[in-house]
């Protein structure tokens, strides 16, 4: 029992380091009020594109870079789109996806099968790395993982701790007082959007550069769609967004196992989906709003209207 | 540093003739995007033009494919066009598909000894039912307590997903299938009848095209369709026309709900005659419809003509799969760089741009 | 009458300031001149071309013509931080503030200071400028859970952290209880004391006559007069803002009235932040005359034409439409009922981008002969709205055109057209000419008068007090939700009528709802 708990949290950990990734970006495009449904097509592109110049280049941080510029120029599009042309933002991420699916094939075609060159190996810490089962279990992941860890405390503490945080937040709950205060919304929305975007490459460069490691056209699954589901879910805070990811991402790699257990793999994937409606019907309410839920100006564009 | 402003400013009247030149040359934007993308990715943009179209349009094969193809997307498209006029945001058409398709198999589970021309109509109303209830779901939760129908809709997609998965992998996986997840076949009384020699399930054919002209109708002669109209395009008005923006929300979600679910059902008993996992029912028709609707500016007619172009792309992407051995997702490339554009262009007519440097 | 002080000892001079909008002009070469450590009161009615003048001093307006100098010297505003930087705020009649956020949060935000949260430094300082200053807030409350007395506070702690010298506000008041607006009054007297300059945008002689050393009066976009708050009187004020233009003869002939077709009796309603906006109201109108609402515009009229029309709910009182109680009735049973309704906000009873048809069967499409059945009959639907276009003089290529294509004056002929071919009993028409050149305003004018010749009776709300003492058999002003008089329009005195508008002045409740004694 205890070793199918540990072989558990090792595998979920991995699991759900592109969900956090993608959530984490999510997260800060979604304070700042805009809605980004591009996310699984600016996933793919990064796991593509990372796997791509990783091959070519031999080098996995390379890979990751690649992966970061695209989903970032990807979700330039979408910040132009949504915010300085002020289109109907859901639809415009959606055409984002799709483009991101549909280039992803083609431009992967040619990796198909072939095993990558430049792998991400697993990272010994001295020390930790040897503990009898902690060290198994938390000590022996890649560099990636751990730097989305580590990212966890940062953006929480940027968000809510410095003025940074502050901008963001109110650019997303009333534009217009920021406006009014000389925070150039614009701009704001717009490198929280890239920021997003980038993050997006980055966790689906996790799948192709070392989670897999390999190309294989659509393998994020659906990872993009999990992404948006867990930034509702994790309340838009980076903190719950890591308890989310790896929760998720658990599910998603445990179904198999579990289903001995009489627990249907189909069911459990529900869930996610199924708590993200529960969690924005909880905070739907006029009271709740205040407390916990959307940034107020979330998937609403804004003009300086002149009289 | 100062960056380039683009500057929005209202139009203060539009020529009559701008919504439909500013569709073309969007249009033709649009394909001149995707070849500067092709022509990126080494490939000769117009060798896979020419194979795309005429995949779907160059040979009877393909048009029959192509048709084939059009029967769910007008249906999905023409009920998202509802919902759209009625500003209800139904993103979720794939998973009402799906939930069609549910329970239409159901039905012919249910009633295998009826005749056809009981069991088929039964079978349809369980589509439309299993759509319209599935539809229901986001629409209660956005009438009652204000939240958003976009990501509640997308969410239910995922969990129709995975209740399909559920069904042909669990309790109803057929038992001559050898250990593949589909179901049994269905009882030939619940198979659509198909045009000799193709795939074209015609009664669904014949039924998408008379209600994308009863959804018009309804739409552009009734007291329901104005009361539609009205509320999407200005909802203050509606209220002070004394209107019920509940029932309309409601009702429109709903319908755009029981028509997606009669593609699902159209699918599953007119193509593969059982279900199957997801994606090998739909190809994300549901998300193809929007774009269906979108592109016919939202008139239900207009979407018959959209869904077979669409239709057309989606057996072309398959075509290149062949010929220019690329992914048949390919076209998805046209899907979202033809909605960037459309949409895009939407703006043009409302809208000037001024840049100011 | 005017206060002459040399320019260059003045804080803030603005002068020959011209502020055009398409169709129009905003400031028509206003001036203003404000001492260091002033209370300066900025009074007039609506389209005094207050606001429009502050705006110009806070950026947030470029004008066509004229100059500012500040402290002496000639500047140039581009935005609010320019204005900022000289030491300039502006606090808004909507505040601002991000509500889930805390007072700190909010002060905060913008300043380019640190990448960290200052947060000691800057509570420390926010209470610094509480204690001086009597803005009594707690740093870490969010603002959700503040009153709008408190919110205030921190608008006014936002401008005073930035350092700004001088602040403007507009109508600061009209947020705030009178327990609230006086303890506000209080505060800008201590940081006048402190060397603060301010500058209020009000249309309540009582707050100027209260707490300004200096006021001018702005009219039509320019400025009138500049007096020492203490050397004048209401009375004189009052005139100044409302102006002794001749008025606009109308040829009205004498209608016999009918019945009472419209009773309000006792109405309470609320606005949308829960604040009292219409104070116990009564008011009756009869068959064949036109009864004015005139008042500055924010002072209860939309929330009144709203609970007539059915479109806001009633906290208590009562509404009698032809013997009916409606109070509680939807919208759909009004219009049933024979009211008309030309609201304030004309777009809220018109679909812009559809036809002018559609737009014209919008009260009657469910009924025959428009409605029929669960279908519209399209051909009624032409001849119905041909006959409109035909009968009104409706300018347009045809019934298919969208409506927001028509000028404004057209457009609101549709409305009016629309409303009135119903024979509507009751008529609630609210700023019926807003945005409309002479020759639409007449053609408006005379379509109402017409329909007081048929017997209808006509509830007219207008900011626009010559056009309510044109029109108007009888006239009432409202003031902060309450009617502060009622006479007939012949006998009205314009003195006592900027009183009232600017609260200054209210009539004893009698009996008779005609001519009362002036108080």
């Amino acid at each position: 029992m205890l070793e199918f708990i540990l072989a558990a949290i090792r595998a979920a950990i991995p699991a759900g380091t592109p969900l956090l990734y993608g959530t984490l970006g999510e997260v800060y495009a979604e304070r700042s009020g805009v809605l980004n449904l591009g996310v699984e097509g600016m996933m793919i592109m990064g796991a593509v594109s990372g796997f791509a110049v990783a091959q070519t280049t031999g080098s996995a941080g390379l890979g990751i870079l690649a992966a970061a510029v695209v989903g970032g120029l990807l979700a330039l599009i979408h910040a132009f789109a949504s915010i300085t042309l002020r289109v109907n933002q859901v639809v415009s991420g959606l055409a984002l996806t799709m483009l991101g699916l549909g280039m992803s094939g083609m431009i992967g075609k040619r990796f198909v099968g072939q095993p990558l060159a430049a792998r991400l190996q697993p990272i010994y810490i001295p020390g930790l790395s040897d503990l009898p089962i902690l060290g198994e279990l938390l000590f022996k992941f890649d560099i990636m993982v751990y730097i989305s860890i580590l990212l966890v405390p940062v953006l929480w503490f940027v968000l809510y701790k410095t003025r940074l945080g502050v901008t963001l937040r109110s650019v997303g709950e009333n534009p217009s007082a920021a406006d009014a205060l000389g925070v150039d919304v614009t701009f704001v929305r717009y490198a929280a959007v890239i920021f997003g975007g980038m993050m997006a490459g980055i966790g689906g460069s996790y799948l192709s550069i070392s989670y897999a490691p390999a190309w294989i056209e659509g393998m994020t699954a659906g990872a993009g769609w999990i992404v948006v589901a867990l930034t509702i879910f994790a309340i838009w805070d980076p903190a719950r967004a890591l308890l989310g990811a790896y929760l998720f991402g658990g599910v998603r790699v445990l179904q198999f196992r579990l289903q001995p257990l009489g627990i249907s793999p189909n069911l459990l994937n529900m869930l996610p989906f199924l708590l993200t409606i529960l969690v924005l019907w909880l905070s739907s309410g006029q009271a709740a709003r205040r407390h916990i839920g959307a940034p107020a100006a979330l998937m609403t564009a804004y003009s300086r209207e002149e009289r | 540093m100062k960056l380039p402003r683009i500057r929005i400013e209202k139009r203060l009247s539009s020529p009559r003739w701008l919504p439909a030149a500013s569709l073309l040359v969007s249009l033709a934007l649009a394909m001149l995007s995707i070849a500067i993308i092709f022509a990126a990715l080494g490939v000769d943009p117009l060798v896979a033009f020419q194979r795309i179209f005429r995949g779907g349009f160059g040979s009877v094969y393909g048009l029959q494919e192509t048709i084939t193809k059009t029967i769910p997307l007008i249906l999905a498209g023409v009920g998202l066009t509802l919902a759209f006029k009625g500003r209800m945001y139904n993103i979720g058409a794939e998973g009402q598909l799906l939930i069609g398709a549910i329970f239409a198999t159901g039905v012919s589970r249910l009633f295998p000894d009826w005749p056809a021309f009981l069991l088929l109509p039964a079978m349809f109303l369980g589509g439309f039912v299993g759509g319209a209830l599935w539809a229901a779901i986001p629409a209660v939760l956005k009438t009652r307590f204000r939240v958003d129908e976009v990501l509640t809709s997308l969410m239910l997609v995922y969990v129709a997903n995975e209740a399909v998965k559920f069904l042909v992998y669990g309790p109803w996986r057929g038992s001559d299938t050898r250990g593949f997840p589909i179901t049994d076949e269905f009882p030939a009384a619940a198979h659509i009848p198909t045009l000799l020699g193709t795939r074209i399930h015609y009664p669904t054919l014949l039924l998408a095209i008379l209600l994308a002209i009863l959804i018009y109708l309804l739409l552009t002669r009734t007291k329901l369709g104005y009361e539609i109209r009205v509320t999407g395009e200005n909802p203050d008005a509606s209220r002070y026309a004394g209107m019920d923006y509940q029932k309309i929300a409601l009702l429109v979600m709903i319908i755009s709900g029981g028509l997606a679910g009669l593609a699902g059902m159209g699918e599953v008993a007119g193509i593969h005659f059982r279900l199957r996992p997801p994606e090998a029912i739909s190809p994300g028709y549901g998300f193809t419809a929007i774009i269906v609707a979108w592109l016919a500016r939202l008139n239900p007619l207009a979407a018959i003509l959209t869904a077979f172009l669409l239709g057309g792309l989606l057996v072309g992407g398959d075509a290149i799969q062949i010929a220019l051995n690329l992914p048949a997702a390919t076209v998805q490339i046209f899907n979202g760089v033809i909605l960037l554009f459309v949409i895009a262009s939407e703006l043009f007519n409302q809208y000037k741009l001024r840049l100011e440097v | 009458m005017t206060s002459a002080l040399p320019a260059d000892q003045a804080t803030v001079v603005l002068r020959g300031i011209v502020k055009r909008f398409p169709g129009v002009t905003a400031n028509d070469g206003a001036n203003l001149e404000v001492q260091k450590g002033e209370i300066h009161a900025l009074l007039g009615e609506n389209g005094a071309g207050k606001t429009s003048l502050m705006n110009v001093l806070y950026g947030i307006y470029h004008p066509e013509e004229g100059e500012i100098r500040v402290n002496g010297r000639h500047v140039t505003i581009h935005s609010p931080q320019d204005a900022i930087r000289l030491g300039i705020g502006m606090i808004h009649q909507q505040f601002r503030l991000v509500q889930t956020h805390s007072v700190i949060e909010n002060i905060i935000l913008g300043l380019k200071e640190s990448f960290f949260l200052p947060e000691k430094a800057a509570r420390a300082r926010i209470l610094e400028l509480a204690e001086k200053y009597g803005l009594k807030v707690d740093p870490d409350a969010r603002i959700w859970q503040l009153s709008a007395g408190e919110q205030q506070r921190v608008e006014i702690l936002k401008a005073l952290y930035r350092g700004v010298k001088i602040l403007i506000m507009d109508e600061p008041t009209s947020m705030l209880t009178p327990g609230e607006a006086m303890e506000l009054l209080h505060i800008l007297r201590r940081m006048t004391a402190e060397g603060l300059t301010v500058i209020f945008i009000t249309h309540k002689l009582e707050e100027v006559v209260e707490v300004s050393d200096r006021v001018t009066v702005m009219r039509q976009g320019k400025s009138i007069a500049t007096l020492e708050t203490a050397q004048t009187t209401q009375s004189e004020l009052a005139q100044l803002m409302v102006g002794r233009d001749v008025l606009f003869h109308l040829d009205k002939k004498a209608v016999e009235t009918g019945a009472e077709v419209l009773k309000v009796e006792g109405l309470n309603v609320l606005s949308d932040k829960g604040l009292p906006a219409v104070v116990n109201l009564s008011l009756e109108v009869r068959a064949g005359e036109i009864f004015g609402i005139a008042g500055v515009s924010g002072n209860g009229q939309r929330e009144l034409e709203e609970a007539i029309s059915g479109l806001r709910p009633v906290s208590s009182g009562r509404i009698v439409v032809n013997g009916q109680d409606i109070t509680l009735s939807p919208p759909r049973a009004r219009i049933e009922r024979g009211i008309g309704f030309v609201p304030g906000e004309r777009w809220m009873a018109l679909i812009p981008s559809m036809s002018i048809a559609d737009n014209m069967i919008l009260k009657n499409y469910s009924r025959p002969p428009i409605g029929n059945g669960p279908f519209i009959d399209r051909q009624a639907v032409a001849t119905y709205t041909d006959g409109l276009i035909r009968e009104y003089a409706i300018s347009t290529p045809d019934r298919h055109t969208p409506i927001k294509r028509l000028s404004g004056g057209n457009i609101q002929r549709a409305l009016l057209a629309r409303e009135i071919s119903e024979k509507p009993s009751l008529l609630i028409v609210a700023q019926p000419t807003s945005g409309l050149d002479v020759g639409a305003t007449e053609t408006i004018w005379n379509l109402l008068l017409e329909e007081r010749a048929r017997g209808a009776a006509v509830l007219l709300i207008s900011d626009d007090l010559k056009e309510a003492l044109s029109l108007s058999d009888r006239l009432a002003v409202i003031f902060e939700g309450q009617i502060m008089g009622q006479f007939a329009a012949r006998e009205a005195s314009l003195e006592q009528i900027g009183l009232m508008m600017a609260g200054a002045l209210r009539q004893p409740v009698s009996n008779e709802t005609s001519a009362g004694e002036p108080a």
